[in-house]
């Protein structure tokens, strides 16, 4: 039995990547820690095979993936938004384990809803390591792989275990996020009130303007006052930017680590992967809290993350045991 | 939270999201408020408290990281209070490096016609300068290093210019820049290195950290080694 699998590219669009969990730690070094857009839709995909949570998966922007067996055969997770996934002719949408054999194409590809999707194989994709870790660093390429078509995976370790294939449960806090919960500050002093309540009241849309380092919102522009000489300063995953014509930008997996631009609010870490699956388009809106309340939301929404992996992780286990 | 400005004295804490606390120390850039930064981040990472995550040291300020499962803002900012009090931590001294550099950069004539000083004092007088590594930013490994003597200090071009390649040496106000990466830049362009910041020595990858010291010597083409 062949222990390895060769999956040839017969398209990828852009911007997809192998990730893993990211690189976290090493920020004053100018490296933010990458890492999925959507790291629950992630680890959703690698626990349905029963892999460990961090082991590199693929990324899969709008664009779409896909991919032809050429050797081998093995078990894969899509996980992540409401894309399309066809495997050898049977369809299903995202959050879904199929095993596909040699001659036989995986296709993913946008469907009613999300921008990024993932796909995670039992066994083990090469890729570059950086720092502890397979994440492909998009604007530097350092670390990971960026696939495009023609390139050839390989994986080794292979396991086809059809007794995995299956659909699983998207969760609701999965869904795309358009509430976004954040703390104002650390330099909403340079926004006048009224600026202030147009941020809490207004409805913004995400932009054309998307990728891994940030997202830019169309909507009401909120100008910043006497901010054009403010040292740069650390930025944050969710850190709310906003240049000096107004216009917001809410930072992401491979933000820069530091930056002149005020930041007018900063997004809870439990709202960006949601988040990261609107379109460009899809309206979005804050809701300050203030710091104690984030920190309890934050506590109650890993305890439903939490209490859904470890059902998926028993419900595979079973699987594999019967 | 109150409104009056920050100082060295009584730095400010604010909250940044569920999971981050900035320690201000002043609203522009003091050579004093660096120095508090420097001997804060140092004083966290030889006394971490249960929960720190990283530090991100800036020119005035420094972003705590904590897990936010484990412990909250009040109790973080009183970790660093108490750490800020006590004067008895010594700080670790920075290293001193020196960086070979082949000045032959694209804007070399440039910079000596802004400046109106020759090619041979606009390198000189980046020789001349005493360096130290304020910050990282932009992208990984480009380490922001102060220092640049008044006379060299021009504003960046006005558009930036695609494709400045890995190992420039270029300058931008009072700053000075060794680049890692082929990236566009509006900076000013006036050597190249060998030496690499993104070592890719496992046990050290960057070669500076925040408050090391660097200088610069010039080296003819031909001594140039290493990649380009």
């Amino acid at each position: 039995m062949m222990d390895h699998a060769l999956l040839r590219v017969a398209f990828a669009g852009p911007h997809i990547s192998l990730q893993d969990l990211g690189r976290p730690g090493h920020m004053r070094f100018g490296v933010p820690a990458s890492g999925p857009m959507d790291r629950s839709a992630f680890q959703a995909a690698n626990l349905a095979l029963g892999n460990p949570a961090d082991l590199p998966g693929i990324e899969i922007s709008l664009g779409g993936l896909s991919l032809t067996c050429e050797a081998g055969s093995v078990t894969l997770a899509v996980a992540g938004g409401g894309f399309i996934v066809d495997a050898g002719h049977r369809r299903a949408g995202s959050w879904a384990a199929v095993t596909i054999a040699a001659g036989e194409t995986l296709t993913v590809c946008p469907g009613p809803w999300g921008s990024w999707a993932y796909l995670c194989v039992k066994g083990v994709l090469d890729g570059t390591q950086w720092l502890g870790s397979r994440a492909t660093h998009s604007t530097s390429g350092m670390g990971g792989r960026t696939l495009k078509t023609g390139d050839v995976l390989t994986v080794s370790d292979a396991r086809s275990l059809p007794a995995l294939d299956r659909r699983f449960a998207c969760p609701i806090w999965a869904r795309r996020r358009q509430i976004l919960r954040c703390v104002m500050g650390p330099q909403d002093r340079f926004f006048s009130t009224e600026t202030q309540h147009s941020l809490r009241s207004q409805t913004f849309h995400v932009s054309d303007a998307y990728d891994r380092m940030g997202v830019r919102l169309n909507g009401p522009l909120l100008p910043p006052s006497n901010a054009l000489g403010i040292p740069s300063e650390p930025i944050l995953r969710g850190s709310v930017q906003v240049s000096g014509e107004g216009r917001p930008t809410i930072l992401m997996a491979d933000h820069q680590t530091t930056g002149g631009y005020p930041k007018v609010a900063t997004i809870l870490d439990c709202d960006l992967d949601g988040f990261a699956q609107c379109r460009p388009r899809d309206p979005v809106r804050f809701q300050p809290v203030s710091a104690l309340q984030a920190i309890s939301i934050a506590r109650s929404a890993s305890a439903a993350r939490r209490a859904y992996f470890s059902s998926l992780i028993l419900s595979t286990a079973e699987r594999l045991n019967s | 939270m109150t409104n009056r400005p920050p100082s060295v004295e009584h730095p400010l804490f604010r909250p940044v999201g569920e999971r981050a606390v900035l320690v201000e120390f002043a609203e522009e850039i003091t050579e004093d408020a660096h120095r508090a930064v420097l001997a804060l981040d140092d004083a966290l990472s030889q006394q971490p408290f249960v929960g720190f995550c990283e530090a991100v040291p800036a020119f005035v300020n420094l972003l705590v990281i904590f897990d936010p499962f484990v412990t909250d803002h009040a109790r973080v900012q009183s970790h660093l209070k108490a750490l800020l009090k006590a004067d008895t931590i010594a700080r670790r001294p920075g290293r001193q490096h020196t960086v070979d550099v082949c000045y032959d950069g694209p804007d070399l004539e440039k910079v000596a016609a802004l400046t109106g000083l020759t090619q041979h004092e606009v390198i000189s007088r980046h020789m001349a300068g005493s360096y130290s590594v304020y910050l990282y930013g932009f992208a990984p490994g480009y380490a922001y290093l102060g220092g640049v003597v008044p006379e060299l200090r021009i504003n960046r071009k006005e558009a930036p210019v695609r494709g400045v390649p890995a190992g420039s040496v270029m300058i931008a106000g009072a700053q000075c820049l060794l680049t890692t990466l082929t990236m566009p830049s509006g900076w000013w362009v006036i050597g190249r290195s060998a030496t690499r910041v993104l070592t890719e020595d496992e046990t050290r990858p960057f070669l500076f950290d925040v408050g090391d010291r660097v200088s610069f010597r010039s080296i003819p083409p031909n001594a140039l080694r290493g990649p380009r």
